[in-house]
């Protein structure tokens, strides 16, 4: 048994696929430690704000203000309120004037402004512009004359008994504060979903009720298709042929169509979780009862077995200590997989709007639903989607690299 | 009139690399000549490296095992000097083939017969045209006695004894020198067995080999197959002869006890007494210094344990590893078999 | 065969199918039989003749479509769980393949006390218990010191298949089944464990019933022999008789395919 773990953890493919499958997992049980709060707690009005970090403007305004002099604080509050049309419309102008096209490069803001600052002349009518395109570029101008000036804001409150806005401080175009110290500061690494809620906290939230969901399905397949294979394949018989009836039937109708129909006549009420893991598990159990039968049907006339029967053990004891150590390891990897495969069909339920019903948990199939719905893919917020996808693949492919690993250590004939 | 010497092998030593890196001396020092038209039987018990022997003599080494020191001379040409892609393209196949236990496992089960020899021979020959070989492959397929119309078959078609008698007439086809049959016939009924032993027979007197080294712990099997007979043990020959001589008259006290174990349904087996040997061979990672069978032998003494044992030849190719000298060990027997007889008469 | 002989072991049209309509293959096909207490029996028949499937019959580990086996002169009843535990300690089997004879998992002491237990030694105290196994060992010359807390896969082809005699040894049953106990043994190791199982029966004064595919070692230990071809017994008779003066063709063939050491082995005949 220890020559067997130890053998386990040589294997790389098992050992890479361990360590992601555990780190995901030690982020699902330490996460909620560190940000506590309500997964589905909705924290944003608005949907899809972009990832970022997030400061309270007005707790900004009362944090100690410092002074700094930044040579291109001014340069880069002008390049991100000059929009790319603008700065088109510029070089138009600026080619109209006469001024040589390959002196102009709109992508640098400062030489861009300097030249249109020596060129720009409201009162010139160039030949052939309209009069509204000409008060446009005189918009424009005024616009970049505001943004270039170096005029503080006011900040004004209202005085609650006279009604009139009294100054209650100014902000200057050098003032900076420190993030540290504004009071609320939230990052949101992956934004906000459509309802506003942190994504991050739901998603991680919603990878540990879909680890459950499959260890429950993968728990409750195992377990029926063992208990069918090892009946079908020790017992023989009519037993055998009942059960492989049985077993085929499931086979060939396609499990994914059973699974929609019996959860659409569940009903979304009654649609938990944990009734879709056991939807799950109840529809995913063929194959393994198939592979574990013909495993049973070769070991049953091995002599061992023979002989344990000779010996006078019953059918309950030969099952146990002959047959079942024997394929335990087949079993292991039976289970990974089919862990694996509940998330993916709780999540490709859940894309159809079939999963558990959406007011209470999350889970990475509901999340990747309810981006889908609000459009989120056609928007291009790939922060709503994006992360419950990449969370799937993570874990089905560290379940598929440790069951590789499994195989190669069992199989000694896959080693290479 | 001495013959043309096919095969001559020098001191051939070899060893495998276990994967915990020990060193494992399967073949220790083996010398053995086989002249043309005759046959070499190998025998001893599994462990002893019989077969570890048989990969060695084909001069191509791969891991685990490594080639060590000795020479392998075919036909003249020191093999043990080449380059293993040389050997593989001007040796394997043309100078020496060989058939291990499960050849007829080698056969692709979706090939036809006949693209699994024109394979072969295009391994050797690319510019052979596919009827030439077909032409070639019929002719030696009715030569040998095998209906022509296997070349046309699937492997799956044909029984196991059929599909191994097709591997064995695929390897000679291009005429080895030597063919080292590993037990070719041990996974056969017997009646297969005996239909590939005509059929090796049959590759000697027609022609398509002009010697053979064939081995099997079946001693029965090996006398009537081979006119020479050399016994291992632990890595090293024990005892060399012609078959009969090593079956009737062994001299070394393991070939003794193996001969004494012989059963075959002939009258007066019944009045025999097998002889057992107690006990197992050595641990090839650290074989004993002195004589390797000295805790098994009945007849052990002091100084058996205190020096290496050479070979000792005494005439006619006839060769003994024994400390005790040809006659003392002759009367040793003598005598048990006096007592034995004793005994039975009492019974 | 003398009449004062008391029969052990016998059958009459006993029958196995496998399949049905037309992957129908009769495996064995109506043998009766009748075997002898303490008489040891071979039963020699090439692969696929159905030896095997009618040992399997004998020990009761598969039912037979037709036909009855006798034990001790009543018909055999092995209809449930507790019979077939009553008759499995007159017969024993001894089987082909040492390696898959032994559950991996178990250690070599679980094969021995399971043996202890069956012959009602459950509440032996510990000590008789290692005494028993350790008598049980010394007759295979093995030592159980050694071998205690070892699992199977440490020890060798060949002492396995002793620790599979030092099994019946303790067992002791009326009738030992032993299926090709050799045929995966090295020649001279062969010879060791054949005599120890000899040894056994003529201690013990079991009925042995030796199935092979090896005619010189049937010839060598069985009183008498029976050749069984296609689910057919189509020869018995004494060793001598069937060796020595076979009558039916099959034999007389199966015979001449075996090579031989003082007599011509003649290759022509194939």
């Amino acid at each position: 048994m220890k020559h067997t773990i130890r053998q386990i953890f040589r294997s790389g493919k098992f050992v890479v696929g361990f360590s992601i499958f555990v780190t995901i997992l030690l982020i699902v049980i330490v996460y909620p430690l560190i940000i506590t709060g309500e997964p589905l707690g909705i924290i944003g009005q608005g949907t899809f704000f972009p990832p970022g970090i997030y400061v309270s403007v007005y707790d900004s305004i009362g944090s100690p203000s410092y002074t700094l002099f930044l040579d291109d604080a001014a340069a880069k509050r002008i390049a991100s309120k000059l929009s790319n049309d603008d700065r088109l419309a510029m070089k138009d102008w600026l080619i109209a004037d006469g001024v040589p096209e390959n002196q102009i490069d709109i992508t640098d803001t400062e030489k861009l402004l300097d030249l249109w600052e020596k060129e720009y002349d409201p009162d010139k009518g160039l030949p052939g512009m309209t009069f509204a395109k000409q008060r446009y570029y005189q918009r424009l101008n005024d616009s970049l004359e505001g943004l270039l000036s170096t005029e503080a804001a006011i900040i004004a409150a209202k005085n609650a008994e006279t009604g009139v806005l009294e100054e209650t401080g100014v902000v200057k175009q050098s003032d900076y504060v420190n993030v540290g110290e504004v009071a609320s500061v939230r990052v949101l690494p992956f934004g906000t979903d459509n309802f506003g809620r942190d994504v991050l906290t739901e998603l991680v939230a919603a990878t540990g009720v879909s680890l459950q969901i499959g260890l429950v399905a993968g728990l409750i397949a195992t377990l029926i298709g063992l208990t069918l294979g090892l009946l079908a394949g020790y017992v023989g018989g009519l037993m055998d042929d009942v059960i492989v009836f049985i077993t085929n039937l499931f086979l060939v109708i396609p499990t994914f169509v059973l699974l929609i129909l019996i959860s659409f006549s569940i009903g979304q009420e009654q649609r938990g979780p944990f009734v879709i893991a056991v939807v799950i598990g109840f529809t995913a159990w063929p194959w393994t009862a198939r592979a574990v039968r013909a495993q049973v049907i070769s070991l049953r006339n091995r002599d061992h077995v023979n002989l344990s029967k000779l010996s006078g053990h019953s059918i309950a004891h030969i099952i146990l200590t002959d047959i079942l150590p024997y394929i335990a390891s087949y079993v292991i990897m039976a289970l990974i997989l089919q862990i694996s495969l509940g998330i993916l069909q709780e999540a490709a339920l859940s894309i159809l709007g079939l999963g558990p019903k959406t007011t209470e948990d999350p889970t990475l199939g509901l999340m990747m639903q309810w981006a889908m719905i609000y459009q989120a893919h056609i928007l291009g917020k790939w922060w709503a989607y994006f992360p419950p996808l990449l969370t799937i693949a993570l874990i089905t492919f560290s379940m598929n690299l440790m069951n590789t690993g499994l195989d190669q250590v069992f199989n000694p004939a896959l080693r290479d | 009139m001495s013959k043309v010497v096919m095969l001559e092998v020098k001191g051939l030593t070899t060893k495998y690399i276990t994967r915990f890196q020990e060193d494992v001396y399967a073949v220790d020092h083996v010398s053995l000549t086989v002249e043309e038209g005759r046959s070499l039987g190998i025998a001893g018990e599994s462990g002893c490296g019989k077969s570890t022997l048989a990969l060695s003599l084909m001069g191509y080494y791969f891991p685990p095992l490594h080639y060590m020191s000795g020479e392998i001379i075919i036909d003249g040409r020191t093999i043990t000097e080449m380059e293993p892609d040389d050997i593989r393209r001007e040796i394997l196949g043309t100078e020496i083939a060989y058939i291990p236990q499960a050849a007829m496992n080698a056969l692709n089960p979706t090939q036809k017969v006949i693209d699994f020899i024109e394979d072969v021979i295009q391994a050797h020959d690319p510019y052979k045209t596919k009827k030439e070989i077909y032409d070639l492959a019929r002719k030696s397929f009715e030569v040998l006695g095998l209906p022509a119309d296997v070349l046309q078959k699937y492997p799956v078609e044909l029984s196991g004894g059929m599909k191994q008698r097709t591997v064995i007439a695929t390897s000679v086809i291009l005429s080895p020198k030597v063919l080292i049959a590993d037990e070719p016939s041990s996974a056969l009924d017997v009646t297969s067995q005996k239909m590939v032993i005509k059929m090796l027979k049959n590759l000697m007197e027609y022609g398509f080999i002009k010697s053979m080294i064939f081995i099997t712990h079946e001693l029965p099997l090996l006398y009537n197959v081979t006119d020479d007979i050399m016994v291992m043990y632990a890595g090293q020959i024990v005892e060399k002869g012609t078959a009969q001589e090593v079956v009737f008259d062994p001299l070394h006290p393991y070939a003794k006890g193996l001969m004494g174990s012989i059963i075959v349904p002939e009258k007066g087996l019944r009045e025999v007494e097998l002889a057992a040997i107690p006990g197992v061979p050595p641990n090839l990672k650290n074989p004993p210094a002195a004589c390797r069978f000295a805790e098994r032998c009945k007849y052990v003494r002091a100084e058996c344990e205190a020096n290496p044992v050479p070979l000792h030849y005494v005439g006619g190719g006839r060769a003994y590893r024994c400390i005790l000298p040809e006659k003392e060990l002759r009367d040793i027997y003598a005598k048990e078999a006096r007592t034995r007889e004793v005994h039975e008469h009492a019974r | 065969m003398p009449d004062d002989k008391k029969s052990c072991l016998s059958g009459s049209g006993l029958t196995k199918i496998f399949g049905l309509g037309r992957q129908k293959t009769v495996a064995v096909d109506h043998v009766d039989f009748n075997f002898y207490e303490g008489e040891i029996v071979s039963i020699v028949g090439e692969s696929g003749s159905g030896k095997t499937t009618l040992a399997k019959m004998l020990l009761g580990l598969i039912n037979p479509t037709e036909g009855e086996v006798y034990f001790q002169g009543q018909k055999r009843d092995i209809s449930n769980q507790k019979k077939k535990k009553e008759y499995w300690k007159s017969i024993q089997a001894i089987f082909q393949d040492p390696y898959s004879s032994y559950n991996i998992f178990n250690k070599i002491d679980a094969v021995l006390l399971d043996c202890i237990n069956m012959r009602g030694g459950r509440n032996l105290p510990h000590a008789k218990k290692v005494e028993l196994m350790t008598e049980a060992c010394s007759f295979v010359s093995l030592k159980f010191e050694e071998l205690t807390n070892k699992y199977p896969f440490e020890l060798s082809g060949g002492q396995m298949q002793r620790l599979m005699i030092a099994r019946i040894f303790l067992l002791k049953p009326k009738i030992l089944l032993a299926d090709e106990p050799t045929s995966m043994i090295d020649a001279c190791s062969r010879a060791t464990i054949l005599g120890m199982l000899m040894n056994l029966v003529l201690e013990t004064g079991m009925t042995l019933i030796f199935i092979t595919h090896d005619l010189g070692l049937a010839y060598y230990v069985s009183d008498t022999i029976y050749i069984m071809e296609r689910g057919k017994f189509v020869e018995s008779g004494s060793p001598d008789e069937v060796i020595l003066q076979p009558k039916e063709a099959y034999t007389r063939r199966l015979i001449s395919d075996v090579p031989k050491i003082h007599e011509e082995w003649d290759l022509s005949t194939v």
